[in-house]
């Protein structure tokens, strides 16, 4: 078996022929400019003086003293500019695809955030942007269609399967294998065919550097457990790269367990999944016995997928991560518990991690720290989570 | 020579596609012999995947009406069973990699050769990653498929040399379905795959019309038909057999009428 883009037994490029070229044509030119002095300085002065970073890490005193055990703080992902991690992966592969000469990007989004961050992106830099969205999507995130469409995006609603994140990345790809030699794909987050699992992991790494600089600063110590939560993986793989090595810190992923892991309305591959192919990659799905992919389920729309990256796959594999079913209510729960404790409304798919990381950080001693990413803002949530209270507000 | 290459052996080959089990299994059971007796050289079944990357809106809503009706590989292995005992046509499974993978990749090709099934087309399964099924077809007996596309440029020898079978020529960009014009440059393809190879080759992904079919098989060895006909299914659900045979009879013969 081909041994390139593997973690372990995970991860491989399981893509039609049409698109192979295109594939390796990304592949070196990464292996080109990742170690390129220039691009990584525009890259990071984007980073700097576009999107807001470094993001800060804020100590959550009032949540760390409710919860009487280890010392909470929040990676603050959600005050970069698009409201979320997004942009950290997008600015990196967006001018890595205006160096390849491309002059136009797509992309699938769930929640709307990636559409958004590649939507801003290609305005900035001058590229035709399309966005590939589940209509239920679309419907339950309609201020980030409108979003997108102000940034001078086209947004096509995609109806096809169960009109959710993994019809929307299928859509992406046949729409790449039309158009492929202007257009890079934008992938949003660490799955897909080698190379993005890598791309996307490496550009969001920068979430873990910042934290360790700034609690080694804080604290004179690394964190003792690092959460976060997971759909694809992005915002996870980004927190936990830099301390894979570091043998001390647990690493927990969250995962979408919608009305229940026992029941059929859950995204959490790991709990549920088996072994499989799809989208590119060899890594854990929900799936039937005859490998049909199942129809998920989450409040969340960015958690709401099938599969998870292939080095998540690999961390869980090993041992050296460990995956967590959160369901709606309690993610609920915890998007009013924190809106309310810090005045920090968190997205939906972040308050996943703060549910689990309420559990957590009460079990541990107050010594001790853990860093909860805050992935993304709630403001695109609210009119949902009001639904999901039954009060009728007007979005 | 394997069957599949056998079935270029007389002509230029005409390649129908059906996705098993839409509109039933009892229908696809039926097209088949009546396909083959209408001029189908080789036949392509479609094992339906839930997520169906590399098809147009066409296939997809065949895919999705016969997983709605519960078809499942072990189903289509058995239609296979009762096929067996009335064609010997040649045939070959077009699916995804996971339904096999998930099946379990040596179970799944030795079930192939049970079935005396001839080929493999999985789309989502390039060059690189063949090492997936190549050696369990290699144990069984069944050629796995290898495709070309527009795109592929100097892959096309790599491909081309260690080719079985026959070689798929996706002759447009995008994914399958009926297209009024195929504008790449499918005798370039050829010709780079003839330079390092004798494989047969037959185009696929947007041929509808006999003239089309003709026009591909002056370039190559076969066409494959598949949108269209499934098209014709969705338009005649239960009573599709009559009208599927007399399109095949006439695409058959514009194919065959090529020398």
């Amino acid at each position: 078996m081909n041994k390139k883009g593997r973690f372990g037994t995970h991860g491989g490029q399981y893509l039609p022929e049409t698109l192979m070229n295109a594939i390796i044509e990304l592949e070196e030119a990464y292996e080109q400019y990742k170690n390129d002095m220039a691009f990584k300085g525009e890259l990071k002065g984007l980073l700097a003086n576009y999107a807001g970073r470094p993001s800060l890490l804020y100590y959550a005193e009032r949540m760390t003293r409710d919860l009487g055990g280890a010392k909470v703080y929040l990676k603050r992902e959600d005050l970069n500019h698009t409201g979320s991690h997004k942009i950290n992966n997008v600015l990196g592969q967006v001018l890595l695809a205006k160096k390849m000469g491309k002059t136009r990007v797509i992309a699938e989004t769930g929640a709307g955030q990636h559409g958004v961050a590649t939507a801003t992106v290609a305005a900035l830099m001058g590229m035709e942007c399309e966005v590939f969205m589940g209509k239920e999507d679309t419907e339950r995130q309609a201020l980030n269609v409108y979003r997108m469409e102000l940034l001078g995006a086209k947004v096509h609603p995609v109806d096809s399967g169960t009109g959710t994140l993994k019809d929307a990345v299928n859509e992406t790809l046949r729409e790449w294998t039309s158009r492929v030699s202007d257009t890079h794909y934008v992938l949003g987050s660490v799955m897909g065919p080698h190379p993005f699992p890598t791309i996307v992991r490496d550009f969001q790494s920068v979430i873990g550097k910042e934290v360790k600089e700034e609690l080694l600063a804080k604290e004179g110590s690394l964190p003792d457990a690092l959460i976060a939560c997971v759909g694809g993986g992005s915002n996870a793989m980004g927190l936990f790269y830099d301390f894979i090595g570091d043998e001390g810190v647990r690493l927990i992923g969250c995962e979408a367990a919608g009305r229940g892991v026992d029941t059929d309305q859950n995204a959490a591959t790991i709990a549920n999944g088996t072994p499989g192919i799809f989208h590119g990659m060899e890594s854990y799905f929900c799936q039937d016995e005859y490998g049909q992919i199942a129809p998920v389920y989450s409040i969340s729309a960015g958690l709401d997928y099938p599969g998870i990256g292939p080095e998540h796959a690999w961390l869980h594999d090993t041992g050296r991560a460990e995956y967590v079913p959160v369901t709606d209510d309690e993610a609920v729960e915890a998007f009013e518990y924190l809106s309310r404790m810090e005045g920090i409304i968190p997205a939906i798919e972040s308050a996943h991690a703060v549910a689990c990381a309420k559990k957590v950080a009460a079990g541990m001693g107050k010594d001790q720290s853990i860093v909860v990413n805050l992935s993304g803002r709630g403001d695109k949530d609210v009119a949902a989570i009001a639904r999901y209270r039954g009060v009728n507000i007007h979005d | 020579m394997t069957k599949t290459k056998a079935a270029f052996a007389e002509g230029k080959a005409f390649i129908p596609f059906l996705t098993a089990g839409d509109p039933s299994l009892a229908v696809t059971e039926e097209l088949i012999v009546e396909l083959a007796s209408a001029g189908a050289d080789l036949i392509e079944i479609g094992i339906p995947f839930s997520d169906p990357v590399a098809e147009g809106p066409v296939i997809q809503r065949a895919d999705e009406r016969a997983l709605a009706a519960g078809i499942t590989a072990d189903g289509i292995f058995e239609m296979v069973r009762r096929v067996r005992e009335k064609t010997g046509v040649p045939l070959a499974f077009m699916t995804y990699i996971n339904p096999i993978y998930r099946y379990g990749s040596e179970r799944f090709v030795k079930r192939c050769a049970e079935m005396s099934l001839d080929a493999l087309i999985v789309p989502d399964l390039p060059f690189e990653e063949k090492g997936e099924l190549q050696p369990y077809c290699a144990k069984y007996g069944v050629d796995l498929i290898s495709l070309i596309a527009p795109t592929s440029k100097a892959r096309i020898r790599t491909i081309a040399r260690e080719a079985e079978g026959f070689l798929y020529c996706v002759s447009s960009l995008g994914v399958t379905g009926v297209r009024t014009a195929i504008t790449a440059d499918v005798g370039e393809m050829v010709s780079l795959a003839r330079e390092v190879s004798n494989i047969p080759c037959a185009i696929g992904f947007g041929i509808a019309t006999p003239q089309q079919a003709e026009d591909m098989a002056r370039k190559a060895d076969g066409a494959i038909v598949g949108s269209a006909i499934m098209k014709i299914i969705a338009k005649y659900g239960t009573d599709c057999v009559p009208h599927v045979t007399a399109y095949a009879r006439e695409m058959a013969q514009a194919v065959h009428g090529v020398r």
